[in-house]
């Protein structure tokens, strides 16, 4: 956690940074004394106080922009598991085990929705509800509200998108404090993408093979919902940093195992673009 | 410019370290390391500062990539020499599936290992002499478990280690390799008890908050501490 990272990406975006900071010693002086005491976890909502004080009104462009890029997609996801748990429909998720997962994984969202708010200052409503979201993607997934396989066919795909934007955003919070916030989150991600991987193949009709990781195919898309094929673009990746992983070494590592040993990651654009799938008026720009 | 001014301290404190004289603050370091159980260099005696010695165990020198890429590929040593081992003579109650996915988690850490091997090229440090003894792989319970302490121990290893990572490239290969050992913590978990594949809140102790959704992140000295059972090499930690 090294502040002076972080000042420095902001000087790449806002050459005035140490200037606007220098008045305003005393922001800082308590900022540093302040994360003495809290928790790193908490660490983000110090960072938005101080930049509060430091500009006034907002974060410096780029940090801003990634978190709330990731706000937008915590929405999306606590809006479908909120929804899906609150229907009175019994049958629609079964209690127990699917239930009390799908519960875990809404939580943990909520708890992202709050923790980036509060890095970003935002206070008051959720700037999305459920009412901003098309869950069917214009019909695609019609029967996403009563069906349990097409429930979890789209969960799925939002794990692993989930995943894959977080990955993607990595290099532009590069160095800073913030990073290590936006990693913990992205881990947390891959944990419940595995988790409905799992769920999808006991339950999801001639899925029954689907790994927790995401298997090679020729498209990338190893979950047979076609409908998801830009979730998994370039998944079907075996080179890294110009290295054939595939034998590897001499060793027995095969094309699939290859593929699966290293998730890849999706642009900021390419994210958006399956993001306003579900999303029919307040589009992501 | 205030970057620099770190950077030059902390060649002086690397220089320091090297005339003997170590500054309070890397002497704690190294004191809370060694009493973590991680064998160190002898700080301060000239004579024993080749740190590419083999006989001296294996230099981890955080002051640039190489040493965060190094960290990465001992974790992964270990994670392969531990999977290897129980792919080759599995626990008897596993199923036809866990085996074959065991299959898989082993071959993913050889890639991820081997990866590192070819990376870092001459810089890489040797191969580590690993230390199973306090597992019975025989047990399915044992494997399990130590599946378990070595997947979320990863996924807090490169959470915490994602920081110090000044190659933009190298930082989205970590990205790339931990959401693929938190795939495999969830697996293990599930298979240990179903639906504790992101039980945050038994994640604590590595740095996890479960109010904030947020995974486990260590740093690499509490890192070592934990793995440091399972290796038999001295590993020495600089420059953290």
């Amino acid at each position: 956690m090294n502040i002076l990272n972080i000042l420095d990406e902001i000087e790449k975006v806002d050459g005035e940074i140490y200037e606007r900071l220098s008045p305003r010693r005393k922001a800082m002086k308590d900022f540093f004394n302040v994360g003495k005491k809290i928790s790193f976890a908490a660490l983000p909502l110090a960072l938005g106080s101080m930049f509060q004080k430091a500009y006034g009104q907002s974060n410096p462009t780029s940090v801003t922009e990634v978190l709330n890029f990731a706000l937008a997609l915590e929405y999306l996801e606590w809006n479908y598991y909120n929804r899906a748990l609150t229907l009175a429909t019994a049958t629609y998720i079964p209690t127990g085990a699917p239930r009390a997962a799908i519960t875990t994984i809404r939580d943990h969202e909520r708890a992202h929705v709050d923790l980036l708010k509060g890095a970003l200052n935002i206070t008051g409503a959720d700037s999305y509800t459920f009412a901003d979201f098309d869950f069917t993607a214009g019909g695609i997934f019609g029967d996403v509200y009563t069906n349990y396989q097409t429930f979890l066919k789209v969960a799925l795909a939002f794990e692993d998108t989930g995943v894959r934007a977080y990955k993607g955003q990595a290099p532009i919070l590069k160095g800073n404090a913030v990073l290590t916030t936006a990693l913990q989150i992205h881990s947390v991600e891959a944990r419940h993408a595995s988790h409905i991987r799992q769920m999808v193949a006991a339950n999801v009709t001639g899925a029954s093979g689907l790994k927790p990781w995401i298997a090679y195919t020729g498209n990338g898309n190893d979950t047979g919902v076609t409908a998801a094929d830009g979730v998994y673009a370039g998944e079907q990746n075996t080179t890294q940093a110009g290295i054939q992983i595939t034998a590897i070494n001499g060793t027995a590592v095969t094309q699939s195992q290859a593929a699966e040993s290293f998730d890849e990651f999706l642009t900021g654009s390419d994210v958006k673009k399956i993001a306003n799938l579900f999303i029919p008026i307040k589009k992501l720009t | 410019m205030k970057n620099k001014e770190l950077e030059t301290q902390n060649e002086i404190q690397e220089t320091s370290f090297l005339n003997g004289s170590l500054g309070r603050r890397s002497f704690l370091q190294y004191a809370g390391a060694s009493a973590a159980g991680i064998a160190l260099v002898a700080a301060g005696c000239k004579k024993d500062r080749g740190y590419n010695d083999v006989n001296m165990g294996a230099t981890l020198d955080f002051k640039d990539d190489f040493g965060v890429l190094n960290y990465a590929y001992a974790l992964e040593q270990l994670e392969a020499a531990f999977y290897v081992k129980v792919a080759s003579a599995p626990p008897s109650t596993f199923t036809t599936a866990q085996k074959a996915y065991f299959q898989d988690i082993q071959f993913h850490e050889i890639a991820h290992r081997e990866f590192f091997k070819n990376a870092l090229g001459t810089s890489a440090i040797g191969s580590l002499e690993v230390d199973f003894s306090s597992i019975d792989f025989t047990s399915a319970t044992s494997v399990l478990g130590a599946a378990q302490a070595f997947e979320d121990l990863g996924v807090a290893a490169y959470n915490g280690a994602g920081v110090r990572i000044k190659s933009t490239d190298y930082l989205v290969l970590a990205g790339k390799i931990v959401s693929v050992e938190a795939r495999h913590a969830a697996y293990i978990r599930d298979l240990i008890s179903n639906g504790s594949f992101a039980d945050l809140t038994s994640l604590t102790a590595l740095g996890a908050n479960n109010a904030g959704g947020l995974d486990a992140a260590l740093t690499p000295d509490k890192v070592l501490a934990a793995a440091g059972k399972y290796i038999k090499t001295k590993i020495n930690v600089i420059n953290l």
